[in-house]
């Protein structure tokens, strides 16, 4: 049953991904990619992982998504501004790696991933949002620390990119 | 509840360099717009400060001291290339000061985000688990895309830095694919649980080969090697030429730093498989980069195709680590990387420098025509850029030639001779691109109809970069002994 559910999911991811870069309308691409946030956060729910599932869906569907509408609306993208000289290669490369991989696994026979050994599946705790909690404050506060720098980073950026006049001192 | 006191103390200087970067950008408005270089002396400051620090950090050269639950460490071979990228930084922070007031950046936050970007470097650099080295590239990318379009009057600074957020976002994207891979295989990020489970596992387990392709091309983008160098050329024209010098120096350096801990450390049982793959991606980066050097007119972007070479080259070392025999092992060829990136650094920052300040009027003067005849006005100028350009052919007595030798020495002792015999023929072209600029200079006369030659722009810190840089190129190239065994010790606790 798992498995069903496993290849339904993974099958839509794949397929949404591919139109939201195949599709002609950046509308639709990004309605594809809500399709494709949902059906990561379905993932995540067979993974029992609830938490982060929700989150999928309240920060990427919600928030990120509603983002790029906007943005999309706002500036009224003409549909013709694509790439389409670059699907041949997109397809040569693609398939080479796909091939490469198909040849790989049925040469050695495919191979079943472990099982998250040590401190990552070992916490304490009654639901995942606490054990998440715990991981990332205690085992993981270094990353989290230097995530929270990229955020500070992205914000500044973005503020000195967009901003309009950066007030031309009188010394020049 | 611990408080990390411990993990805290062993991690002082990206401590130091965070919040220095966090003052600056706090400081920035409320300092008087004339007395913007104050921030830039702050920032020197704080690196001194680190500098000394990460020398005294460790006194013996084989300990490695974890921090934050063995995330992090601190050994010989993270401190090498932090004082390397103390350096690096420090004088790119004293080249801006000149550039930026030239070019009427007026930013204090420029400072900021070079502290912010180095400390992202550090935390590549020392990281031993590959969240944390993804995360530390992502925090040196993202300052630098900043700071490639800080130009903000310039169309194609704005562009380089798209180009640059774009390029750089998808190749992450095929870093996180290799890593969330390698994370399925061995169930940890650690590079130690990695390469135990490479032990368990067999090398020849498909998983691990696809992780371990697509780990490769995630780091082949940031160093720029053939043929994931597509965003190069566009990326150093574009950003103001401090930054370039930055980018092709600071984050080069960081980038071979963490790559080569990844697949040491982590992936050090798939050698046989990844030296095949890097062999071939280090022949088509020397060919592609010194010869797509030659067509080029405008000297930012010959630098940049010559940057693409100089990975060519350090990664020949490293090829000549994964294929070595004996005793040694690898070591001899981890530390021509080393040693060839740190030489790199010195004639590649002093070669930017004296572009960034050779000015036509108001404008940059960055096309190989604007240095002809500079001998006749400003021969001292002329002989500097010289000395770096001959230094980046690979000329004895100069530092270009000692990191070329050292890089050769391995890989002729790993069985490789006939590739150094290729690379030193690759060397041979690139005099052809260097020695035009050489000769622009010298032997041709200034254009007598041009009102406003370009000339160099001199103040006491840029002055101040040039003569590091030429002493390094000098010195090195004189007595390379003393980096030399800093740097076979310092590879040692790679392991």
């Amino acid at each position: 049953m798992e498995q069903v559910f496993f290849f339904y999911f993974a099958f839509v991811i794949a397929a949404a991904a591919v139109l939201v870069v195949a599709l002609r309308n950046p509308i639709y691409s990004a309605l594809a990619l809500l399709i494709m946030f949902f059906h990561v956060a379905g993932l995540y729910v067979t993974l029992h992982a609830e938490f982060l599932a929700a989150v999928q869906i309240v920060v990427y569907a919600g928030a990120i998504l509603v983002l790029y509408l906007f943005v999309v609306m706002l500036l009224n993208l003409r549909q013709d501004d694509r790439y389409h000289r670059q699907w041949p290669m997109a397809v040569a490369v693609g398939s080479t790696l796909v091939i490469e991989a198909v040849i790989l696994m049925a040469m050695k026979g495919w191979t079943t991933p472990v099982v998250a050994t040590g401190a990552e599946t070992t916490v304490g705790g009654t639901g995942n949002t606490e054990a998440i909690g715990d991981v990332l404050y205690s085992t993981y506060l270094f990353p989290f620390e230097v995530a929270s720098l990229i955020l500070l980073v992205a914000m500044i950026g973005a503020i000195i990119l967009a901003k309009k006049d950066l007030g031309e001192p009188a010394e020049s | 509840m611990s408080l990390y006191g411990a993990d805290l103390l062993a991690l002082l200087p990206e401590l130091i360099v965070v919040v220095t970067a966090c003052l600056v950008i706090g400081l920035d408005p409320i300092t008087p717009a004339s007395r913007r270089d104050l921030l830039a002396w702050l920032s020197l400051g704080a690196l001194a400060l680190c500098l000394g620090l990460t020398c005294g950090q460790i006194s013996a050269l084989n300990v490695r001291v974890s921090a934050f639950s063995d995330l992090v460490v601190v050994d010989a071979y993270a401190r090498f290339w932090k004082i390397l990228l103390y350096g690096v930084t420090g004088l790119t922070i004293l080249m801006s000061l000149p550039y930026l007031k030239a070019e009427r950046i007026h930013l204090g936050e420029y400072y900021g985000f070079i502290l912010l970007s180095l400390s992202g470097m550090m935390v590549m650099v020392s990281g031993v688990d590959l969240l944390t080295i993804y995360l530390g590239t992502e925090l040196m990318t993202l300052s630098l895309y900043v700071m490639t379009g800080l130009n903000r009057s310039k169309p194609r600074s704005l562009e380089a830095s798209a180009k640059y957020f774009v390029l750089g976002a998808f190749s992450s994207g095929i870093l996180l694919y290799g890593i969330s891979l390698l994370y399925g295989m061995a169930g940890s990020t650690k590079l130690a649980s990695i390469a135990g489970a490479v032990g368990t596992r067999g090398a020849d387990d498909p998983l691990l080969l696809i992780a371990t392709i697509l780990v490769s091309v995630g780091f082949g983008f940031k160093l720029a090697a053939v043929p994931f160098h597509m965003w190069t050329p566009d990326v150093y024209q574009g950003a103001p030429t401090s930054v370039t010098a930055f980018m092709a120096v600071a984050s080069k350096a960081a980038s071979f730093a963490a790559f080569m801990r990844v697949f040491v450390e982590g992936l050090g049982g798939l050698k046989a498989d990844w030296s095949l793959l890097f062999l071939l991606i280090a022949l088509v980066t020397l060919v592609l980069g010194n010869v797509v050097a030659i067509v080029q007119t405008n000297i930012k972007r010959m630098l940049a195709y010559s940057s693409i070479a100089h990975a060519g080259y350090a990664l020949i070392g490293f090829v000549a680590a994964g294929r070595a025999v004996g005793a040694s092992g690898g070591t001899p060829g981890l530390a021509s990387v080393l040693i060839y990136l740190t030489l790199y650094s010195f004639m590649t920052l002093g070669a930017f420098a004296l572009i960034g300040m050779l000015r036509k009027g108001v404008v940059e003067g960055e096309e190989i025509e604007d240095f002809t005849g500079l001998a006749k006005r400003q021969p001292l100028a002329a002989f500097l850029m010289l000395v770096f350009m001959v230094s980046l052919a690979g000329i004895p007595p100069t530092a270009g030639f000692i990191g070329k030798f050292y890089v050769f020495m391995a890989a002729v002792e790993a069985g490789l001779a006939w590739l150094a015999v290729i690379a030193l023929i690759f060397a041979a072209v690139s005099a052809y691109y260097y020695m035009r600029v050489v000769m622009v200079m010298y032997m041709r006369d200034p254009n007598p109809s041009s009102v406003a030659p370009p000339r160099l722009v001199t103040s006491p810190a840029l002055s101040f970069v040039l003569a590091c840089a030429v002493a390094g190129v000098i010195l090195f190239g004189l007595f390379p002994n003393p980096l030399v065994s800093f740097a076979l010790q310092s590879v040692l606790t790679l392991k």
